[in-house]
């Protein structure tokens, strides 16, 4: 299909450039500073592993690894499957498709901190319209600055308001790109609704999910903006995740080598596993 | 069909609602804010959104975002547009592995990079400029970018390119006026998803610059901590960081809803 061409490089060069000058040198002052100590005055001394070995053992690092995990893990089992709920009763044509389209994209394009400062005024205890609401009107005792589970729920319905659209505008995009032939197969065959769903929408939303997917893991394992703003990593350190944690270190504490060890195990983890979720969901096409 | 369509409707409603109470916030005074509860603005004030109009250390915050954004989405765009066409058309050494290490610069923790960056930017020279913040955006948007032209070029026949070709057509004025105008609906769709993750990102905007490219997401920050409670202003502030993005999705909504299938994303 393709044809072979060296000369196609040229074409990558910019890109190439670009990226590596902001990737590379940053990644290796980031690896630089791993293996090294230093008491300011840009005075180094040689430190080897000693700085992944306190990470791996520390106490600390594996709470944020955890409450990541869990924050990502909560997300995704939310997020997936009500996306594709939404995306299954959208419209599929006239007026509403793009009012949907906009209002529902509306969440991602709006500014990180935004988002949080916007969460923060809407569950303020008394002048929140939702704090207000659970506290006045249900009875129940909301506040996310006492109470750590109230904190988590804030942060993955933050999240959920933020995200879900992303996996709706994905699954939708995979859902018009069925031709009514099928559908009009199945109902020849007689196929329930769930049949329909299994045999026919999800096949057919595969790709887009598995890029869905992705994107979620990779974002929501990285986030950072929006759990500080709203939570600032508590009350205490219940929602501190990684992110918060690693700037903590590294930019309140300015412990430079732990930082940067911390750093790169976090970019392995990331790595690792969205490679595995990139395996396991595309092994089925090589078979 | 009816009862269907309920679950969007809620959703939607389950949106706007901490939007709405974003902009009533912003309509309201300091005072109204504190005193307790209300709905609906009661004094109806626009003063939060003459403040920041006049105040230009407010004002030039949106100026600066925007500046850097635009930079950004045409940087991005314009390297990728080659990259991508390489990547569709052509097998090189070494194609695969250098588009795998592309997306990886999509999963590296900005927070990773924050320091690093600082340090790297100051020692070129151009710390605190809107070019800085464009650049170093492109870590994550110009992967993106290739990304998603890859996945609409795919969709073009190659027959497209050798029929040019043999019609005398030079690469560069095929590629300007018969390639890229094909893809529009790609290059829409990508310029888009650079602006949105460029207009959204706070930590590298907010670590690269310090007074001259000071983004509205920092300025805001500063606000929301030195002034204490002014949380009207502040859900001003917000309110108009929304705008941009809902009228950059209104050009695009089309696109948008054709894109997503063609292209991968």
């Amino acid at each position: 299909m393709k044809t072979e061409n060296q000369k196609a490089w040229f074409f990558v060069l910019p890109v190439l450039v670009l990226v590596a000058f902001n990737a590379l040198i940053p990644m290796m002052t980031v690896v630089n500073y791993s293996v090294q100590e230093t008491f300011g005055d840009n005075v180094f001394f040689w430190q080897g592993l000693d700085w992944f070995e306190q990470i791996l053992r520390s106490e600390r690092f594996h709470a944020a690894l955890g409450r990541q995990f869990l924050f990502t893990f909560l997300i995704l089992i939310i997020e997936v499957p009500l996306g594709i709920i939404i995306a299954l009763s959208m419209p599929r044509k006239g007026f509403w498709v793009p009012v949907c389209l906009v209002t529902m994209a509306l969440p991602m394009l709006i500014p990180w901190n935004v988002v949080g400062a916007m969460w923060n005024i809407f569950t303020l205890p008394d002048i929140g319209l939702l704090g207000y609401f659970l506290n006045h009107v249900l009875g129940i005792s909301y506040d996310m600055t006492q109470n750590p589970l109230a904190a988590w729920v804030t942060i993955v319905t933050m999240d959920v308001w933020h995200w879900t659209s992303l996996v709706v505008l994905l699954s939708y995009a995979g859902l018009v790109s069925i031709p009514d032939a099928y559908y009009q197969a199945a109902k020849i065959d007689g196929a329930s609704n769930w049949a329909v769903f299994r045999f026919i929408q999800l096949p057919k939303m595969k790709t887009v999910l598995t890029i869905a997917i992705l994107l979620r893991f990779m974002d929501s394992f990285n986030i950072y903006t929006e759990p500080f703003v709203l939570t600032g990593g508590g009350p205490g350190n219940s929602t501190t995740l990684l992110s918060i944690d690693l700037v903590k270190i590294a930019l309140g504490q300015f412990d430079l080598g732990p930082a940067a060890a911390m750093s790169l195990i976090y970019f392995a983890i990331t790595l690792l596993v969205s490679w595995l979720f990139y395996t396991l969901m595309t092994k089925d096409d090589l078979n | 069909m009816q009862k269907r369509s309920i679950i969007p409707i809620v959703y939607i409603l389950f949106l706007m609602l901490p939007i709405y109470w974003l902009v009533a916030m912003s309509f309201k005074t300091t005072n109204e804010i504190l005193s307790g509860f209300s709905l609906f603005p009661q004094t109806f004030t626009l003063e939060n959104y003459v403040t920041i109009f006049t105040d230009p250390s407010w004002y030039w915050g949106y100026i600066n975002s925007i500046i850097y954004v635009s930079i950004n989405t045409v940087i991005s765009v314009a390297v990728a547009l080659p990259a991508a066409y390489a990547f569709s058309r052509y097998r090189f050494l070494g194609d695969k592995q250098l588009f795998f290490w592309l997306l990886t610069n999509r999963m590296a923790p900005a927070a990773v990079f924050a320091l690093p960056f600082f340090q790297l930017y100051s020692a070129v020279g151009i710390f605190d400029t809107h070019l800085a913040v464009a650049l170093a955006h492109c870590l994550f948007n110009i992967p993106l970018a290739v990304w998603i032209l890859e996945g609409f070029m795919g969709g073009i026949p190659k027959e497209l390119d050798e029929t040019a070709y043999v019609d005398g057509y030079s690469f560069p004025r095929f590629f300007g006026t018969i390639f890229i105008p094909s893809i529009k609906a790609g290059v829409g769709v990508a310029a888009f998803f650079c602006f949105m993750f460029s207009w959204v990102e706070l930590l590298l905007a907010k670590t690269l610059t310090a007074v001259a490219a000071k983004p509205i997401a920092a300025t805001m920050t500063k606000t929301a901590s030195s002034a204490g409670y002014e949380l009207g202003l502040l859900a001003a502030a917000g309110t108009l960081t929304i705008i941009p993005g809902a009228i950059v999705i209104w050009f695009v909504r089309n696109y948008i809803a054709k894109g997503f299938a063609m292209g991968r994303v």
